[in-house]
């Protein structure tokens, strides 16, 4: 299967998501240049970490006017998969891929650092390889990561189950300073009500390779994997 | 056609927590100015626009806010003035 990387002028994390599913699946990537209007026949859209446009007026607010865009957002209206990482999370939700927003973290820092997630809902076409409930670590690196979403949003989110990760307490973290970055309901990624679109501000892209520390980000890849060619 | 300068104000939303509000009325306070009882820090836009009235700018920045410049999730927006230039 053929995953399509979308670089944008400041992404940053394209070439982690370029090369996670080459060396990690054994699967073909292909750049997608933000001024074209090709998705070249991918299965799946990614739209890597970085700061499109120096994240100007706000986290991902000028990247979703890119060329490229339409035609994302017109794959993911025909059902096909796109995950957002991190500025791309920020960019599907400023698109209307995804609701709510990311905001400036609580803490006003920029936090780069490893993370406890829980798995909240295994049952999606990004996490089937995960079980609901299990703990992982994946890093995260943002300064604007706090989901936010008015109360009956959330509760939509909660019920339907679009709630997919949750930054968790575990050992590892003080139980008052796991959340890094003040996000409503520990919230650290979210499906849409299609459950095609997935966003979220930790990295699976850069914890593929056990060589390299956990590799907890790697089911994520295999989940799509299993289910876009099953 | 007439220009006019256009000054746009958006703001975080009321209720939504604002960490850089209470960072820099945290620092007010230090100062000693005690009597602040909130911050909110925001964006002030300035855009100079053609349009065939004031009404007709004003219609075309409330769509410019609604479409970019705010986020309808997050943010308020307000014209706080259509000058002719």
């Amino acid at each position: 299967m053929k995953f399509g990387v979308v670089t944008f002028p400041g992404s940053n994390g394209d070439y982690d998501s370029f090369r996670a599913p080459i060396e990690a699946l054994g699967e073909q990537a292909v750049y997608l240049w933000h001024k074209d209007h090709d998705l070249q026949n991918v299965d799946v859209v990614i739209l890597p970490g970085g700061f499109s446009y120096g994240d100007y007026l706000r986290a991902g607010a000028i990247a979703r006017f890119s060329p490229i865009m339409r035609e994302v957002v017109a794959h993911a209206n025909r059902g096909g998969p796109v995950v957002g990482f991190c500025n791309g999370f920020q960019i599907a939700c400023e698109a209307g891929l995804l609701p709510g927003a990311l905001l400036r973290n609580a803490s006003l820092k920029f936090v780069c650092a490893p993370v406890s997630l829980r798995v909240e809902n295994a049952h999606t076409l990004f996490t089937s390889s995960y079980e609901s409930g299990q703990l992982i670590r994946l890093p995260i690196a943002h300064g604007d990561g706090r989901y936010s979403a008015d109360d009956q949003t959330l509760d939509a989110l909660e019920a339907n189950g679009q709630v997919v990760f949750r930054y968790a307490p575990t050992a590892l973290e003080a139980a008052e300073s796991y959340n890094p970055n003040g996000s409503m309901r520990d919230i650290a990624g979210i499906i849409n009500e299609r459950g095609n679109v997935l966003g979220m501000m930790p990295h699976p892209e850069r914890a593929v390779d056990a060589l390299l520390g956990p590799a907890d980000g790697l089911p994520l890849f295999e989940s799509i994997l299993h289910r876009v060619t099953a | 056609m007439t220009r006019y300068r256009v000054a746009i104000e958006v703001v975080p939303r009321k209720g939504l927590l604002d960490p850089q509000g209470k960072a820099v009325a945290d620092a007010l306070h230090t100062l000693g100015f005690g009597g602040v009882a909130s911050v909110h820090v925001g964006r002030h836009l300035v855009l100079e626009i053609d349009a065939a009235d004031e009404d007709a700018a004003r219609n075309d920045t409330t769509r410019m806010c609604a479409q970019l410049l705010a986020n309808p999730v997050t943010e308020d927006f307000e014209i706080a003035s259509v000058t002719r230039i």
